[in-house]
């Protein structure tokens, strides 16, 4: 049978903001645990919380980003259980009127055409804190700074039919939400992860299967490796017969594997009901228009502009917008050089190359935009060619430094000199009376053979236009 | 010197009849001397108390004396208090040093005024009768075989009996309302927001709110006056101007129109209770008050849609109290469920336990709507019905309580029963309406209330009805023989 996957993500990104959603303390990554929690995160008996305005303005600014209804009245709500990292014994979250209503984003696949993926809702809520197991002899230890940091939860539509689709949406609202600054998008720090709905059916089957529900994925790899085992394993059970349990489970990126976590019948009633410790959110039109119009450039308008603009084609502009910050990196070298093509082809090749092997981000590059444009600079203008411009490049990433101070103490400079290069020309044809005789008797291919020996004798520097074209006349000679 | 009002202690104090700390000292002996009778404090804090009232003395000596500066409260023990054991009169947190004060607490330190110690009150402030409390029951002095009603009847009994000035005390479904009336003070509860929540333990958020006992509304005025106000700390407290809520008090009631809902004087109402209301009628009829009979025809849904709300706002905000952080916490825990359930079976009471139950039934799916939802919506018609009764009428008048205070016992085998005492104060929690209870007389030497409801934010109003008729009755002034 041909089996259809059926995915939506639940994409938990945490705000940027400086302070927690319902207090004063610091968000801050990394600190001392519990440094960073107060009387309000401590769950203390008489406090209340006191909603941040921030978060809250920048879950619209994410909704008028996807284009979405925004809630003029939006709740908390309280989601009830017992937990040692949820210090109120309850999440306060927003369940019946979420900040975001539905929207929807673009995504690209791989055959090049596009697909609407709808958001169904996007919601503020509250991080529970975090347990640690170990290092407390048997015991757990609890660390609170985490609790009560603020999170957009982004619910998509089953709209999704494969695990790239579910990578290109996921990357999608990354890449949304980092533009727009309202996530740092640090997947390692947990900032951005995502819960994946999986389910099968019969390809041409209307009708949802049971779907699990796979727990807190927090990265691209994972996601797509996630749904495919998930998927193994739910074809697997259908095919011999038997039924998928709707349960939630938990992917161990290291065995590859996901497990049980818990089943609907397990399920919690959290007995959800509004917060009588926070009003209503009452937000205006003008509010919305207001975050509006901070809006930056989003990735699919820039990535019409780079297109338009500097003539992309949809791929590269694509992968150049991916993030903000590459596409920045992108538009001042390729404004600084004046030729977008070589602009292009380095920051997506040479550069993008070297950042995903080391696993950089963009962001802790060594080369800055400014010193990558000064090195393609020197190749416009001839002082070295591309290939020594790779070599330079290398230096400049292991030791930094410009461009040109690298091709000056290193000797990169390309020879142009055409008194010197016809020299060498000359040289060259002396020395190879044979490979003259056979070039002029028609075996043309022998051209890169000369080329190659005055290569050779300069170390690459000898400016490979020149010597073609004098190679050329005196061979015709 | 316990004899006197804020108001006459002030004066005394400004004039140098004698010093805070002299006026410290004479109430913590009498704590010293009464309480034991009566269980009135859970904690007093007399080295704590005479450091304030030292400081205070200092302020008053270079004349920039508050109105509350070098006056002794008694502050209720739901009230966080930096470095002061804050119980809630709960097992659960009889080891709780509260690392920070509540709004309130912070407003009376600000205001010079001294805290005398902690009183005692039904645990988690569930109860009508103070016999919930995990320190005893408390005794109402004007006879120590009743109940002093709840759930702020330690506070209501210190200042009944003098062992303070007065109090503070938080009111969610009558519990300052219902006490006053049973131990002939004047009980103010503002309207919901007026005052912050903030460090307030939380029993039902969207009732909860604090208040003062007092001899007089003067007095009241006076306490309002510090605790009113907009606390960025607390959502809900409300962006509402803070009138001097001394400066009307002396207005007179002529032509003040006034509601008496036939409801409230219906069946169950004891008929002597009903004589001393109709004598106070009286008195503001000579007055020059009008009287209408109103309807308020939602009345019977306010005790069923109020032991719905209150309890399911319970069961969430009392999930905190799990042994993990702060209180109780039960011995050699074998795994985490264990400690949950050991914990809090160990650390509350049965009427807590009790609520919390009922309220997260009231919650679980599937009946969400049929009871909360419904109780919700009921509270909207109430609410209504009260704002339709404004459009005719100033305020409106009835009594607190159906009968004067019971005995200890009498009604602890019957909840149900004890949830029905409130049932003339509750549906102004629902409604979030400001109200105060006013000593109108006795009933075989046990106190009977008056109870004045206005609109939203008429606490000056309120204050100045309660004034009047205190201007030419005195059954405030009277107190109980055994502390004079």
């Amino acid at each position: 049978m041909q089996w259809e996957v059926v995915i939506g993500l639940e994409i938990h990104a945490q705000l940027a903001t400086k302070s927690k959603i319902f207090s004063g303390s610091s968000t801050a990554f990394g600190a001392e645990p519990n440094t960073q929690a107060n009387v309000v995160d401590l769950g203390m008996p008489g406090v209340l919380p006191v909603m941040n305005k921030e978060a809250l303005n920048m879950a619209v600014k994410f909704g008028t980003a996807i284009g979405a209804e925004i809630g003029k009245r939006s709740v908390f709500d309280r989601k009830n259980y017992f937990y040692p990292d949820l210090p109120k014994g309850y999440q306060t979250t927003q369940l019946e009127h979420p900040i975001v209503g539905l929207g929807e984003v673009e995504i690209e696949l791989e055959d090049g055409s596009t697909k609407k993926i709808g958001v169904t809702r996007a919601h503020l809520e509250e991080d529970a804190g975090k347990s640690l197991h170990e290092d407390f002899s048997g015991a757990t230890g609890i660390d609170l700074n985490r609790a009560g940091t603020p999170l957009i939860e982004i619910v998509s539509e089953p709209d999704m039919r494969s695990p790239e689709e579910a990578v290109a949406y996921m990357r999608k609202i990354h890449s949304i939400v980092t533009y727009i600054g309202v996530c740092d998008g640090n997947m390692q720090e947990g900032s951005f992860r995502c819960d994946a709905n999986v389910s099968m059916r019969p390809k041409g089957q209307e009708e949802f299967g049971t779907r699990a529900e796979l727990k807190n994925i927090n990265s691209f790899r994972f996601v797509e490796r996630a749904i495919n085992v998930e998927i193994e394993r739910q074809i697997d059970i259908l095919e011999s017969g038997g039924t998928v349990v709707q349960e939630t489970r938990l992917y161990d990126s290291n065995k590859n594997e996901t497990r049980s976590m818990r089943s609907k019948e397990d399920a919690m009633d959290y007995r959800y009901f509004p917060d009588p410790d926070l009003l209503p959110i009452v937000i205006t039109d003008e509010d919305i228009e207001a975050i509006r119009a901070t809006l930056p450039e989003l990735p699919d308008a820039k990535k019409i502009r780079f297109m338009d603009e500097f003539k992309l084609n949809a791929e590269d502009a694509r992968i150049l917008t991916s993030s903000l910050e590459l596409a920045d990196f992108f538009e001042a070298v390729a404004k600084q050089t004046g030729d977008a093509k070589l602009a292009s082809s380095w920051v997506s090749g040479e550069l993008a190359g070297r950042l995903n092997k080391e696993g950089l981000n963009i962001k802790a590059s060594p080369i800055n935009a400014n010193q990558y444009a000064g090195l393609l600079t020197r190749i416009q203008d001839n002082t070295i060619s591309g290939k020594i411009a790779k070599e330079v490049l290398d230096a400049m990433w292991t030791e930094g430094g410009d461009a040109d101070s690298i091709i000056e103490s290193k000797g990169l400079k390309q020879i142009s000199d055409t008194g010197a290069l016809e020299a060498m020309v000359d040289k060259v044809i002396a020395d190879n009376p044979n490979q003259v005789e056979q070039f002029k008797a028609g075996k043309e291919k022998l051209m890169g053979f000369f080329v190659g020996q005055i290569m050779k004798e300069t170390q690459g520097k000898a400016n490979p236009g020149q010597i073609n074209a004098l190679l050329k006349k005196k061979l015709s000679e | 010197m316990h004899t006197k009002t804020i108001a006459q202690l002030a004066a005394s104090l400004k004039a140098g009849e004698f010093s805070s700390v002299e006026l410290t000292q004479h109430y913590i002996n009498r704590i010293k001397n009464f309480d034991q009778g009566l269980n009135s404090y859970i904690t007093v804090v007399e080295e704590r108390a005479i450091e304030q009232a030292t400081e205070a003395d200092k302020i008053i000596a270079t004349g920039n004396a508050q109105p509350l500066t070098g006056i002794p409260f008694a502050q209720k023990d739901i009230f966080c208090t930096d470095g002061v054991k804050t119980t809630c009169g709960s097992k659960m947190l009889d080891n709780f040093i509260s690392p920070y004060d509540a709004t309130v607490i912070e407003s009376f330190n600000n205001a010079g005024a001294v805290m005398l110690g902690k009183t005692n009150m039904d645990e988690f402030a569930m109860g009508s009768s103070n016999e919930t409390s995990f320190y005893g029951t408390v005794k109402n002095p004007w006879n120590t075989e009743y109940v002093p009603g709840g759930s702020s009847g330690g506070a209501a009994a210190s200042v009944a009996a003098r062992l303070a000035p007065a109090s503070t005390g938080t009111d969610t479904g009558g519990s300052i309302r219902q006490p006053a009336a049973l131990c002939n003070l004047t009980g103010l509860k503002p309207s919901y927001g007026r005052v912050s929540r903030f460090g307030m333990i939380a029993f039902a958020s969207s009732l909860d709110q604090a208040g003062t006992f007092t001899q007089t509304a003067e007095d009241a005025a006076l306490m309002l006056n510090v605790m009113a106000g907009l606390d960025e700390k607390d959502s809900t407290s409300i962006d509402e101007p803070v009138p001097d809520y001394s400066a009307n008090l002396n207005q007179d009631v002529k032509g003040l129109k006034v509601g008496l809902p036939k409801e409230y004087f219906a069946d169950g109402l004891d008929a002597e209770v009903a004589k001393r209301i109709d004598g106070a009628i009286e008195e503001y009829k000579k007055l020059g008050a009008e009287f209408v009979e109103i309807s308020l025809p939602n009345t019977h849904l306010s005790v069923p849609a109020y032991y719905i709300v209150a309890p399911a706002e319970c069961s969430s905000n009392l999930s905190r109290f799990d042994g993990v952080r702060f209180g109780h916490r039960c011995d050699d825990p074998k795994d985490l469920e264990d400690l949950y359930k050991r914990s809090r079976g160990e650390g509350f009471g049965s009427e807590v336990k009790r609520r919390i139950l009922v309220g997260a039934y009231a919650l679980s799916s599937g009946y969400y709507d049929a009871y909360y939802l419904k109780a919700q919506k009921i509270r909207r018609l109430i609410a209504n019905d009260f704002t339709e009764a404004f459009k005719e009428v100033d305020v409106i008048m009835s009594p607190t309580t159906p009968t004067p205070a019971f005995k200890i016992g009498e009604k602890n085998d019957d909840p149900i029963s004890m949830y029905y005492s409130d049932i003339y104060t509750i549906a102004v929690n629902l409604a979030g309406l400001p109200g105060i209870s006013v000593p109108c007389g006795f009933v075989n030497n046990m106190p009977v209330g008056l109870q004045v409801i206005a609109p939203y934010f008429a606490e000056s109003k309120l204050l100045n009805v309660a004034h009047q008729y205190q201007q030419v009755t005195d059954w405030h002034q009277r107190m109980p023989e055994a502390y004079k």
